[in-house]
C-alpha cells in the first residue's frame, strides 16, 4: 500500500536565471492537469509565480513567515540558473522589492526547506544561461556544470537528507516533474532513485534512442543530410539520442511528439554543459569520417565495424527514404516483392 | 508624497518592480525596472549563425517559438532563402498555435485571477468572478489547462514540443505532415473552437469577428445575461470598474506583421496613431541606453540601431535604473501587442476602441480576445492549405559575410532580431522584444516608457499596499521579462 502524506506539503517555487519554460511546459501536463496532480499528491502550492495571486507585500510576508519558521517550508523548486554576478554580487537578478539579490533568497530557502529541488537544466547545471563566456556568472544549485560547485556546493544535503534533485532537461517534460514531486510528497523518493548527476532515474535511466521512430534508419546507417530528412540524425547532424538520459521518444511530448519525431536532432538536454558542444549543435563532429560521440557504453571499433556492414547491408527503400522529407518507398509487401 | 516601491510582480512572465511616486491617491510618476540580465546577446557573439536557433528560443518559455521565428526569419534574410508554401504554412501555425495559447494564460491565468483581491469583496459581481477566476482554485482553470494542453498537441504533431523546438528552420519546417496528421490537426482546431464558443466567447466566432465598434461589441453583450461566457463576465467587470479609463499610454501603435501569406500577411505591418496608418521604417529603430545598466561605447550613449547596437551591462551606470535598453521609433515611445497589432491592421472593432479611449487596459483584453478569434479561424484555413507531400523545407548555404533582420510578432508584440556575420561566426546579434519597447526605462530625451506612462493617473485606494489599479495595469500589457532584457 502506497503511503500517502498524513498532512499537506508546501511547495514554493522560485525563479531566477531562466526563461520560465519549465513552467510552461508542465501548464501542459495531461491526465490529469497540473492542478489535479498537485491536489492528488497532496501538494499546497504556497507560491508559484505564474499561478499564485500574492504579489509584492502578500509574497515577502510569506517568504518572512517561512523564515521565522511560522510556515512549513517541505518543497523549495528553482526554476532557472542561479545568477552571481557581476563580481559576485548577484545583482544580474535581484529580488523585486528587495535589496537582496535572488542568489542570497534562494541560499537561504534551501536551507530551510526539507526537499531542494532543481528544475531544469539551468536551475540543476546552469544551463543556457552559462553558455558562452557565462556573462551573468550562471550557476546550478548544486552543480556548476558538471562539478559540483554550485550555489549550494558538494556538501548540501537539505533537511530531509537529499541532496538537490535534479530534474534536468530544457524544458523539462511536465510528468518528469509531477512525478517526482508526487514521489516526494508521498515520502517514496530516496538517493538510490537519482543518478550520479541528481536526475530521477525514473526518467534519466532510460536513452532518448529508446522508442525512436528512425531506429530503422539507425540499424542501417541511413542517414538524413539535411533538415527534414527522415534519415537517422546521429551521422551528420549532431543527433545525441544514443547518449541522452531521458526518455522522450517512450514518453513524447504535447501529446505525440518529441525532437526527433518533429524532425530534429536531440541536443542531449538533460546533460550538464550542453549548452556548449564545442561544434555547431547541428553539425556532427567526426575523424576520419567517423563520428566522435558514439554511444558510451559501447566498444568503438565494434561499433564502426557493425556500422560499416549495416550501411552496406542498407535496403534501397531506407537509403532512399533517408533522404527525403515523406516516405517514397514503401516497404515490400511479402510475396509480392519485385 | 511618498516613493513606493512594488514588486515582485508576478503572473507575468519573469520579475519586474515598479517604482511610484504616490501624490493625493494618485499615481505621479512611474519607474519600471527589469531585473534579470542574463547576456544572451554576448553569449551569441561568436558562435555558428545556426546555433542561434538552439539559443534564442531560450530567451523565453513563453515567446520560444516567437524566437525561433524572428532567428529563423533573420537568418533566412541573410541566407536569401524563401520558404515553400507548406513550409510558410506550418510556421504560421506553429507561431499561431503559440500566439493563441499565450492569450489564453494570460487571459485565464495572469490578468483575471486580480478580479479576485479582497479588495472588490464588497462588489456585486465579486463572488461569481472570484469563485471563477481564483489563482489556482477557481473552476475556470480546471477547463482551461485541458483545453489548452489539447490545443497544443498541434506542436507535438508540427514541431515535435513546446518550448523550444528547433522544427523552425530559415528554410521552413522540419516535420513534413501527412495526410493523416494534417486530419488531426484539424479536429484539434474544431475540438478548440468548440471550447472557445462555449466557454470563453459565448457565441459564434464568426459572430465575435462581426463586431464592428463599440457600439456593437455593447449591443451584442447586451443580449445575453452578464455570466453568459468568460468574455461577458469580463466586459461586466470592465464596465463596472471604467477599466478603459485606466493605463493609457501615448497611444502610438507599431505592429511589424505576422504570418506572411501568398500575397500579404495576415496581419499588416505599420504604424498607427489617431491620424492614421503609416509605413514602419525599421531603419528609423533605435536603442538608447541612457537610463539602462549599460555601459557606453567609444562613441558615447548615443541610441544606436540594433545592427549596431552594443550590450555591455555595467551595473554602475550612472543613470541606470533597469538592465532593459530604450527602443524608441525615430525618437518616439510606442506601444506594441495584440491590440497594437489589430489596430495597424485595421480591425473595425479595435480601430474604433482606439479612437474612442486609446490603449487602456479595456482595449488590451478585448485585442486579445478578438485576435484569438481570427487566429483561429486562419489557422482552420492553414490547416487545408498543407499539401503532403510537397516539401516544408528549402535549404541554402550560409554565407560567410551577411547581416539579416527577422521582424514578426509575439503574442505580446513585436519582435525583432539583428544579426551579422562576419567569417561565418555571428558577429553581432541584437534582439528588441515586444515587452522591452512597452517596459522601456526613460530616454535620453526624459521620455518615460509605455508602461511608465500608462501608470500615471493611477488611483491608489486608502491602504492600499500594492495598488490594485497598478497590477491591472501592469498586466494588461501581458509582460514578459525575460524576453525585455534576455
Amino acid at each position: 500500500m502506497t503511503t500517502r502524506p498524513a498532512t499537506q506539503k508546501n511547495l514554493l517555487w522560485l525563479q531566477s536565471g531562466g526563461c520560465g519554460g519549465c513552467s510552461q511546459s508542465l501548464l501542459c501536463a495531461e491526465a490529469p492537469d497540473l492542478v489535479m496532480a498537485f491536489e492528488s499528491a497532496g501538494i499546497r502550492l504556497l507560491w508559484h509565480p505564474s499561478l499564485s495571486e500574492a504579489s509584492g507585500a502578500d509574497f515577502r510576508g510569506l517568504l518572512e513567515q517561512i523564515k521565522a519558521g511560522e510556515v512549513r517550508l517541505d518543497i523549495l523548486c528553482l526554476e532557472g540558473s542561479v545568477i552571481r554576478g557581476p563580481n559576485g554580487t548577484g545583482q544580474f537578478h535581484r529580488m523585486a522589492g528587495s535589496d537582496q539579490p535572488m542568489m542570497a533568497w534562494i541560499d537561504d530557502l534551501a536551507h530551510r526547506a526539507e526537499h531542494v529541488v532543481a528544475v531544469g537544466s539551468c536551475a540543476a547545471y546552469g544551463g543556457i544561461t552559462a553558455a558562452g563566456d557565462n556573462p551573468s556568472d550562471a550557476c546550478g544549485l548544486q552543480y556548476d556544470g558538471e562539478e559540483n560547485t554550485g550555489l549550494l556546493g558538494a556538501d548540501f544535503t537539505a533537511r530531509g537528507g537529499l541532496s538537490v534533485v535534479n530534474i534536468a532537461g530544457c524544458p523539462t517534460h511536465p510528468n518528469w516533474v509531477t512525478e517526482t514531486l508526487m514521489q516526494i510528497a508521498s515520502g517514496q523518493l530516496h538517493a538510490r532513485d537519482l543518478d550520479a548527476l541528481g536526475r530521477p532515474r525514473s526518467y534519466a535511466d532510460h536513452l532518448v534512442h529508446h522508442g525512436c521512430p528512425r531506429n530503422e534508419y539507425y540499424e542501417y546507417k541511413a542517414s538524413a543530410e539535411k533538415p527534414s530528412d527522415l534519415g537517422c540524425m546521429m551521422e551528420h547532424l549532431g543527433c545525441l539520442g544514443t547518449q541522452a538520459h531521458a526518455d522522450c521518444n517512450t514518453r513524447l511530448w504535447n501529446g505525440e511528439g518529441s525532437c526527433l519525431r518533429g524532425g530534429y536532432a536531440c541536443i542531449n538536454c538533460t546533460a550538464p554543459c550542453f549548452e556548449e558542444p564545442g561544434h555547431p549543435f547541428n553539425e556532427t563532429p567526426k575523424i576520419a569520417g567517423i563520428p566522435v560521440g558514439l554511444p558510451t557504453d559501447m566498444p568503438k571499433a565494434w561499433f564502426v565495424a557493425l556500422a560499416s556492414l549495416s550501411k552496406a547491408a542498407a535496403p534501397a527503400r531506407l537509403k532512399e527514404n533517408a533522404v527525403s522529407d515523406h516516405i517514397r518507398v514503401s516497404p515490400t509487401q511479402r510475396g509480392k516483392g519485385s | 508624497m511618498s516613493r513606493r516601491i512594488l514588486g515582485p510582480f508576478n503572473r507575468v512572465e519573469g520579475d519586474v518592480e515598479v517604482q511610484l511616486d504616490i501624490v493625493d491617491g494618485t499615481v505621479r510618476e512611474a519607474w519600471v525596472v527589469s531585473l534579470l540580465y542574463r547576456g544572451f546577446e554576448q553569449i551569441l557573439q561568436g558562435k555558428a549563425p545556426q546555433d542561434a536557433l538552439v539559443y534564442t528560443p531560450r530567451i523565453c518559455g513563453i515567446c520560444s517559438v516567437s524566437q525561433s521565428v524572428a532567428a529563423a526569419t533573420a537568418l533566412a534574410d541573410c541566407q536569401g532563402l524563401q520558404m515553400p508554401a507548406n513550409g510558410q504554412t506550418a510556421t504560421n501555425l506553429v507561431l499561431a498555435n503559440e500566439n493563441v495559447a499565450d492569450h489564453l494564460t494570460h487571459f485565464y491565468l495572469f490578468f483575471m485571477p486580480d478580479f479576485a483581491r479582497e479588495v472588490y469583496a464588497t462588489d456585486a459581481w465579486y463572488p461569481y468572478i472570484a469563485e471563477r477566476f481564483r489563482a489556482v482554485k477557481g473552476t475556470a482553470i480546471r477547463e482551461v489547462l485541458p483545453a489548452r494542453a489539447q490545443f497544443m498537441h498541434l506542436m507535438g504533431l508540427l514541431a515535435g514540443k513546446w518550448p523550444h523546438s528547433l522544427a523552425l528552420q530559415p528554410g521552413g519546417t522540419t516535420r513534413a505532415v501527412e495526410i493523416q496528421e494534417q486530419m488531426r490537426i484539424s479536429s484539434i482546431l474544431f475540438g478548440f473552437r468548440r471550447f472557445l464558443e462555449s466557454t470563453l466567447f459565448g457565441d459564434r466566432l464568426e459572430n465575435i469577428l462581426a463586431l464592428d465598434s463599440l457600439a456593437a461589441l455593447q449591443a451584442w453583450a447586451d443580449q445575453f445575461p452578464w455570466q453568459h461566457s468568460d468574455f461577458c463576465r469580463f466586459l461586466h467587470v470592465a464596465e463596472k470598474l471604467q477599466l478603459d479609463e485606466l493605463g493609457r499610454a501615448g497611444d502610438t501603435f507599431m505592429s511589424n506583421g505576422v504570418y506572411p501569406g501568398q500575397t500579404a500577411p495576415l496581419f499588416r505591418r505599420g504604424v498607427w496613431t489617431n491620424d492614421g496608418l503609416s509605413p514602419l521604417e525599421p531603419d528609423d529603430i533605435r536603442e538608447d541606453i541612457s537610463h539602462g545598466w549599460m555601459a557606453q561605447g567609444e562613441d558615447g550613449a548615443a541610441p544606436k540601431h540594433p545592427f549596431d547596437g552594443l550590450t555591455v551591462p555595467d551595473a554602475e551606470a550612472r543613470d541606470g535604473y533597469s538592465w532593459c535598453k530604450a527602443p524608441r521609433l525615430d525618437g518616439q515611445v510606442v506601444e506594441v501587442g495584440a491590440l497594437a497589432r489589430q489596430v495597424v491592421d485595421g480591425h473595425p472593432l479595435l480601430r474604433d476602441l482606439a479612437r474612442h479611449s486609446g490603449g487602456n487596459v479595456r482595449n488590451r483584453v478585448i485585442g486579445r480576445l478578438l485576435e484569438i478569434a481570427r487566429v483561429v479561424v486562419a489557422m482552420e484555413g492553414w490547416a487545408r492549405e498543407l499539401l503532403p507531400g510537397e516539401p516544408y523545407c528549402n535549404h541554402a548555404p550560409m554565407p560567410d559575410q551577411a547581416e539579416g533582420c527577422g521582424l514578426i510578432e509575439a503574442a505580446r508584440g513585436s519582435l525583432g532580431h539583428w544579426v551579422k556575420i562576419e567569417k561565418g561566426r555571428i558577429r553581432n546579434y541584437q534582439i528588441i522584444a515586444p515587452t522591452t519597447w512597452n517596459f522601456s526605462p526613460r530616454d535620453a530625451e526624459g521620455q518615460p516608457g509605455a508602461l511608465e506612462q500608462a501608470l500615471v493617473g493611477a488611483p491608489v485606494r486608502a491602504g492600499e499596499k500594492d495598488p490594485v489599479s497598478v497590477q491591472h495595469i501592469v498586466r494588461s500589457f501581458d509582460p514578459c521579462m525575460v524576453c525585455t532584457v534576455h
